[in-house]
């Protein structure tokens, strides 16, 4: 059996590697961004010289053969699924029995007056990183970052890493703030500005002027920002071009069951280009995450290798960096929800904090929210599944805290907090080790 | 430009510096100015003066440069522009100061004459200018041995420094640097001296047989012997550091405890080296020539010094085709002089800091065996939280793919690693934990903890 997979992102490597893993059908992987795939969440790290390109290969290059994966660089321009066929720009046909769709995300645009000088551009492909290197290898006076997302802090944080000026445009009132609550959120504003960032909340772009090149932006306020580059960085959006002229049914992405198959026998989608039809209560439809592309890639593989399985994300989670304030997120942490109650401590400082979500009624665990503090995982995650008791988890905090050796530990801050503000004597049992984790995790 | 080879070039270089930088530079370059004039002849007067004064501007220098780069700046990794950098991305600056340190090492093991070394003690050049502070510290003159000593001392302190401003957000990072500082500049410079001076063996009490190779040396068992109680104190130490303290501590907490915390091959590369860790090869096909050249010196040791002490026991030099005065020469000239000086050092800034610890030190080869077998240490994995990008295996000084393990939600249990916790400071997301533990002794290796695997 031949089984052909459009793009190498992190959903497609991993359903390669799997279907390796568990059969010996024959597979081919096709990608035009690159030979070789890496991790697209460490481009900023190449502008910002931490790592070449090479060190963000996802495996070393005799990988694929070894493992047999062929691979092959060029561009999908249309797919016959009736002949189970499909044809690359360089004039070949290439036929499958099953095909896997993985093509990931594009940059959005809204359309704005003046969006295609040169210049302006987002984030998101080896290509978006090598005009952002060219286009700034010497030096400009400003750039100008469109969009209060993940990307759009990197981008910030990139700029900033060759001293740069950067004016921040952020719809929102304050960073993020869709997706933290306001107190952490509040504190990546403050670390934003103390990097020297030129941070506009509640400002969007309204048009780029400039002959040719970017001159300057007008924001919605009428400000205008002189500068030399202009990145949009306001979402991503499923990269299905030339699937939408097929028989495979797409909306934003291509529509999948719990299956991640497409309405087309034999073809299936993953990664960031899919969208559940029926995603799992609380989930969105698509979500452009590194993690839910990698579980999507290994089941896909489980079910095209004959174990038919339903997609399962899991317990939410999440991480980020936000300049030199890491974030990590397990379970339920809304903006807003009156049917639920946290505990939130931060550091006075302003650089770390932690945020323990639980039911207001029922009083049970429903996620953590971390800044400038590493919690485990699996520690949190077995928590969350047991509907653990809020009390329970504080008295047992120290479990969860992955803070390399000496760090401060805050867990007996939390619990102190916690029995001032309900009157309680909860006590902190051990401090954070390994053994007690893995008790725990065991248990 | 194709994408493959997408590399950033070095014409933007985003370190400038800024004014107190340059004059602080300009500070340490006059220390080093005045000291090669002495080495040179051109000054040949007042030694102790130029001595201190030397050492003294490159310190004050060094210090200022350390704290007004680190100090002003936020918290956090600082690693911007290390592939743009000429001097850390093996560009013609690493070139060059990869040839002088090389030449440095060739000069001190086989041409100490031309730093002006004299047997007689009527020392000249850069040799005559450490006699002050060594008749201070032994009341004897310097040699090419003590000069050696006190710069690599010296380079250990600075660069500590500099090192703990670098990490100033990790505990960690700066408990470990201070504890390299104390072993290098107490134990390993200031005690032997001092012992020198009370008329007693000079003895490094934490370098261990096999990185000290010379321990079991007739000469060397002769001077413990004859060295009374003390002498008999350095006997057992040295046998107890082999058989007891070496296994007992690295079962608890991993080979780090010597690699990263106490050796000073290892503390040298912590510090003077720690710009060019990103250097080391992460390929398998290294990984593979790593173990079987760690392990054929650790051998060849094995052989040599049972063969001098078969000498010393039957009186007999030759058994089989074995020769032990041929054996412990050529061990000390290809191991203990061209591999862990002019290799391990002058190789630093193409290779990266840990060349020795990784391809050569016989010493980190019984610690990863010990690290590899029976140990509690390990780097965890948190979970499904890896992104792949790879900050870790490249800032790896040992050359470990660490990431390799990370992406697929293995904890990392190699010989080779030294505990630095460097993999755990750059990663982005979380994911990495250096750690102790028992309940898992013996699966640590295997077991794939995650949700992911």
């Amino acid at each position: 059996m031949k089984i052909v997979i459009i793009g190498n992102g992190i959903a497609g490597t991993n359903a390669a590697r799997f279907i390796r893993k568990n059969s010996d059908h024959e597979i081919l992987m096709i990608s035009s961004e690159s030979e070789y795939p890496y991790s697209r969440t460490a481009l900023m790290y190449v502008y910002m010289g931490h790592m070449k390109w090479e060190h963000t290969k996802l495996y070393e290059d005799n990988f694929w053969q070894k493992n047999r994966i062929s691979i092959l660089k060029d561009r999908v321009i249309k797919i016959e699924p009736d002949h189970k066929k499909i044809y690359v720009q360089s004039g070949n046909e290439i036929r499958y029995d099953k095909l896997i769709l993985a093509t990931g995300s594009k940059s959005n645009f809204f359309g704005w007056p003046g969006q295609d000088l040169n210049g302006v551009q987002g984030l998101y492909h080896l290509q978006d990183l090598e005009s952002m290197e060219s286009r700034t290898v010497d030096g400009i006076q400003r750039a100008v970052i469109v969009g209060g997302g993940l990307i759009g802090i990197e981008m910030a944080e990139m700029f900033h890493s060759r001293k740069i000026p950067v004016s921040f445009l952020v719809r929102e009132h304050s960073f993020w703030s869709n997706i933290l609550p306001a107190e952490e959120s509040e504190m990546i504003n403050r670390h934003i500005r103390i990097q020297g960032i030129d941070l506009r909340l509640g400002e969007e772009l309204k048009e780029i002027k400039g002959e040719n090149k970017v001159e300057c932006v007008i924001a919605k306020s009428e400000q205008i920002i002189d500068c030399q580059f202009v990145g949009i960085t306001v979402g991503v959006s499923p990269n299905i071009e030339f699937v939408k002229n097929s028989e495979i049914e797409t909306a934003i992405g291509i529509l999948v069951n719990n299956y991640l198959e497409t309405n087309v026998v034999d073809v299936y989608a993953i990664g960031d280009c899919a969208e559940l039809r029926t995603p799992n209560a609380g989930r969105r439809n698509i979500e452009a995450i590194w993690y839910t592309g990698r579980i999507m890639g290994q089941t896909v593989a489980s079910t095209i290798c004959g174990n038919k399985k339903t997609y399962d994300p899991g317990i939410w989670f999440n991480s980020a960096k936000f300049f030199d304030i890491e974030y990590q997120v397990y379970g339920y942490v809304p903006t807003k929800d009156e049917k639920t109650e946290s505990l939130y401590w931060e550091h006075k400082n302003g650089l770390h904090s932690i945020r323990l979500v639980y039911n207001k009624e029922t009083e049970k665990i429903l996620g953590f929210n971390l800044m400038g503090v590493r919690y485990r995982h699996e520690v949190c995650e077995k928590w969350i599944k047991d509907e653990t008791k809020l009390e329970k988890v504080i008295e047992n905090l120290s479990l969860a805290n992955f803070d390399p050796e000496f760090f401060n530990e805050y867990e007996s801050e939390i619990c102190h907090m916690y029995n001032q503000r309900f009157n309680k004597i909860l006590q902190l049992k051990k401090t954070r080790n390994l053994d007690s984790a893995l008790q725990f995790l065991n248990s | 430009m194709s994408l493959e080879s997408l590399s950033i070039s070095s014409h933007h270089e985003t370190s400038q510096l800024n004014k107190i930088e340059k004059l602080s530079l300009v500070l340490v370059g006059l220390g080093i100015f005045l000291q090669l004039l002495f080495w040179t002849g051109s000054l040949q007067e007042n030694p102790s003066l130029i001595l201190y004064s030397s050492l003294g501007i490159i310190a004050i220098g060094s210090v200022i440069y350390s704290h007004n780069k680190y100090n002003h700046s936020s918290l956090g990794i600082k690693n911007n522009g290390v592939w743009h950098n000429s001097m850390s991305n093996r560009g013609t600056w690493a070139w060059v100061m990869g040839i002088i340190l090389t030449a440095f090492y060739v000069v001190l093991y086989w041409f100490p004459q031309y730093l002006g070394h004299s047997e007689s003690g009527n020392n000249l050049g850069i040799v005559k200018l450490f006699d002050p502070l060594s008749i201070a510290l032994k009341g004897k003159p310097a040699s090419q041995w003590f000069v050696y000593g006190t710069l690599y001392t010296f380079i250990i302190l600075l660069l500590g420094i500099k090192f703990i401003y670098k990490y100033r957000h990790n505990r960690y990072q700066i408990i470990r640097t201070i504890s390299i500082i104390f072993f290098q500049t107490v134990i390993a410079f200031l005690l032997p001296e001092i012992l020198i001076s009370l008329n007693l063996p000079f003895n490094d009490f934490k370098n261990i047989w096999p990185l000290n190779y010379y321990f079991f040396y007739s000469w060397h068992i002769d001077e413990m012997l004859s060295n009374g109680t003390f002498g008999l104190f350095i006997l057992f130490w040295g046998i107890a550091s082999v058989v007891i303290f070496t296994p007992v501590l690295t079962y608890f907490y991993g080979k780090r405890w010597y690699c990263s915390w106490v050796c000073g091959c290892g503390g040298l590369a912590e510090t003077a080296g720690d710009p060019y860790r990103q250097l080391s090869d992460k390929s398998t096909k290294a990984w593979k020539i790593e173990r079987w050249m760690i392990h054929s010196v650790l051998v060849f040791v094995v052989i040599m010094t049972a063969m001098v002490l078969y000498t010393r026991f039957t009186g007999k030099a030759e058994l089989l085709f074995l020769n032990s005065y041929k054996l412990s020469q050529w061990y000390g000239f290809f191991i203990g002089a061209a591999f862990s000086g002019v290799i391990g050092v002058g190789f630093y800034p193409l290779m990266g800091s840990r060349v020795w610890c990784r391809f050569g030190c016989p010493m980190a080869a019984v610690l990863g065996i010990f690290q590899r077998k029976k140990s509690k240490f390990r780097i965890t994995t948190n979970g499904g939280q890896c992104i792949s990008c790879g900050n870790c295996s490249t800032y790896c000084e040992m050359g470990i793919d660490v990431k390799a393990y990370a992406q697929r939600g293995q904890d990392i249990v190699r010989a080779s690693c030294v505990g630095c916790g460097i993999c755990s400071a750059v990663c982005p997301r979380g994911v990495l934990r250096l750690e102790n533990g028992s309940v898992d002794l013996d699966t640590r290796a295997d077991k794939t903890r995650t949700i992911i695997n």
